[in-house]
């Protein structure tokens, strides 16, 4: 089985957003980035489990500069074959991520193109099916289950208040979220072996953009909170009632 | 004119479907245009889709749409919109959304924004639009660049309100294309509001001690008609099931109440509920990270003041 996890570099997560001062930039000084977690945990640990199973390669794809190097490198330490990172070094939007991975991944007959369910730092969930349209494959987001015999794939998904089971002919692309598969620590053997995997790096292909990020705002902060003697529920529930109006 | 896809939720339009429609009817007020519905398959009671603001509801019948299947659907409003000439395309930000959004956008090659909280806006000249990103710690103002334009817009973004009446129904001529995927079983748990779309969610964390304590919880969210809620290390325990983990990597959630009891408030859970209208916060830490984060605080043990809270409710409630 030939598979190709498409893999992002997020913030970490207890990263504190902060803002440049004109608000149109995130300042990035001090921040630690990670592999995404969905991509790192789920997509990525099940593709591994899947080609433990059933023989095959695993191949990394990022889209992004050379800053990407080490977290790429992480994956292969998790136990990826080899990378591929296409090269861009300015911030671009999710069609054009997605153009650049179904130009790469075209004709070369991966059964099945991974991805996290979104990225935790823009949280857009889109690029899975946008490859998937591309490729003209059939996409399924929010997968909790994956099972794969021969060309036959079955994929639980997650939707609202419960589940669906589909069944499909691989090749597919999908998305994974948590209960897929759990997270793998690299040991030293994998971080040395790492070292040595191919990491190819590719020019990328002209796309227009189709949107711009103009400025960000943080939440309103909130105000001191008000409390509450916890013999005095009452109290509470007419506050819910009469002043925040929720109830 | 705005296009905007009302989903049948089981049969039937609820929430999801009239948030879309009074969404797609502002932002077809910001550009001076109409507001369309498009349905799928048979539903009854889409002429009633005209009270959230659709001027006319589109609708498209064919074996193909039964089951949900990303591509076919795509090619379903992807023509629609083409045969009526839309220039913005809605659709929720729920798990058929996810897998239509960017399917759309691709088909399109139009610029998509994934998971809106506000309606759009002319700004500087510029379509803009405003999500969360970050998991919620900040909002992106996104310029849409193309001439048509994908929304995805979150839920429990947008207060629902009626003002027209019935819309006429008119059905579309588009053939799907046949399914590349087969559902073979689809199971909704009834009862609690799934939890994307609840208004009220009670949650509980590690200061709930073990699985077997979860009754303080569920009573008050039956109390209140709740839905239930958890945070990472609680399901990370196995103590329930992964699907209730609200936070950072779990489900970003933005109802009008959310009460926590037991969770000491770390980042990677604030990102994901910092967006509730109100936030209470139970918890026998006064330093507790949460109550920073908190409309309203309890400093007691969560098994004294849950019990007390349900009765409250239920005190309230029967008045």
């Amino acid at each position: 089985m030939k598979l190709l996890v498409c893999v992002s570099k997020t913030p970490e997560t207890t990263t504190k957003i902060q803002l440049t001062s004109d608000g149109t930039e995130i300042d990035t000084t001090g921040v630690q980035y990670i592999m995404n977690p969905y991509d790192e945990w789920y997509a990525l640990v099940r593709a591994l489990e899947l080609k433990e199973a059933a023989g095959g390669t695993v191949t990394i794809l990022n889209v992004g500069p050379a800053d990407n190097d080490p977290v790429i490198r992480k994956g292969l330490a998790i136990g990826a074959d080899d990378a591929v990172r296409i090269d861009v070094t300015e911030e671009k939007d999710s069609l054009f991520t997605a153009r650049q991975i179904a130009e790469f991944a075209r004709g070369k007959d991966f059964d099945l193109i991974l991805f996290g369910k979104e990225t935790i730092s823009y949280n857009g969930s889109e690029v899975g099916a946008m490859v998937a349209e591309f490729l003209d494959l059939p996409y399924v987001g929010d997968a909790i289950g994956l099972e794969v015999e021969g060309t036959q794939a079955t994929v639980t998904r997650d939707i609202e208040g419960g589940d669906e089971v589909i069944e499909v002919q691989t090749p597919i692309a999908l998305s994974a979220a948590k209960g897929m598969a759990e997270q793998r620590i690299p040991n030293m053997r994998g971080i040395m072996m790492a070292k040595r995997k191919p990491l190819e790096v590719v020019q990328a292909v002209d796309f227009p953009d189709t949107t711009r990020v103009a400025s960000y705002q943080k939440p309103a902060e909130k105000g001191s909170v008000k409390l509450i003697e916890p013999d005095n529920m009452d109290e509470l529930v007419r506050l819910l009632h009469e002043e925040a109006k929720v109830i | 004119m705005v296009l905007v896809y009302a989903e049948a939720t089981n049969g039937e339009f609820k929430k999801v479907a009239h948030e879309v429609i009074v969404y797609g009817k502002q932002t077809a007020d910001v550009l001076g245009t109409e507001c369309h519905a498009l349905v799928l398959g048979d539903a009854p009671g889409a002429e009633g889709l005209g009270k959230y603001g659709a001027a006319k509801v589109h609708r498209i019948s064919s074996p193909h749409l039964e089951g949900f299947d990303a591509a076919v659907y795509t090619v379903a409003i992807t023509e629609a919109a083409k045969q009526l000439g839309a220039t913005v395309i809605v659709v929720p930000h729920n798990s058929t959304g996810k897998n239509i959004t960017g399917r759309l956008a691709a088909r399109l090659e139009a610029g998509s924004v994934a998971g809106a909280n506000a309606v759009p806006m002319m700004k500087d000249g510029y379509f803009t639009v405003t999500k969360p990103v970050f998991s919620g710690k900040a909002f992106a103002d996104v310029q849409v660049l193309t001439d048509v334009k994908v929304i995805s817009l979150a839920g429990n973004s947008i207060p629902v309100t009626e003002a027209g009446g019935d819309a006429p129904v008119v059905e579309l001529s588009v053939e799907p294309p046949a399914p590349k995927t087969k559902v073979i079983n689809h199971q909704v748990a009834t009862g609690r509001t799934p939890l994307p779309e609840a208004e009220l969610v009670v949650s509980g964390g590690r200061g709930l001690k073990g699985p077997e304590n979860w009754a303080v919880i569920e009573d008050l969210a039956d109390a209140l008609g709740a839905t239930t809620a958890c945070s990472r290390p609680v399901a990370d325990s196995d103590w329930r099931p992964h699907h209730e983990h609200v936070g950072q990597t779990g489900v970003a959630i933005r109802p009008n109440l959310y009460i926590a009891a037991g969770i000491s408030g770390a980042i990677q859970h604030l990102a994901g509920v910092n967006n509730s209208k109100t936030i209470v916060v139970i918890n026998k830490d006064p330093d507790a990270p949460f109550f920073k984060a908190a409309d309203y605080g309890v400093v007691g043990d969560l098994f004294d003041v849950l019990p007390r809270l349900t009765e409250a409710v239920k005190k309230y409630k029967g008045q």
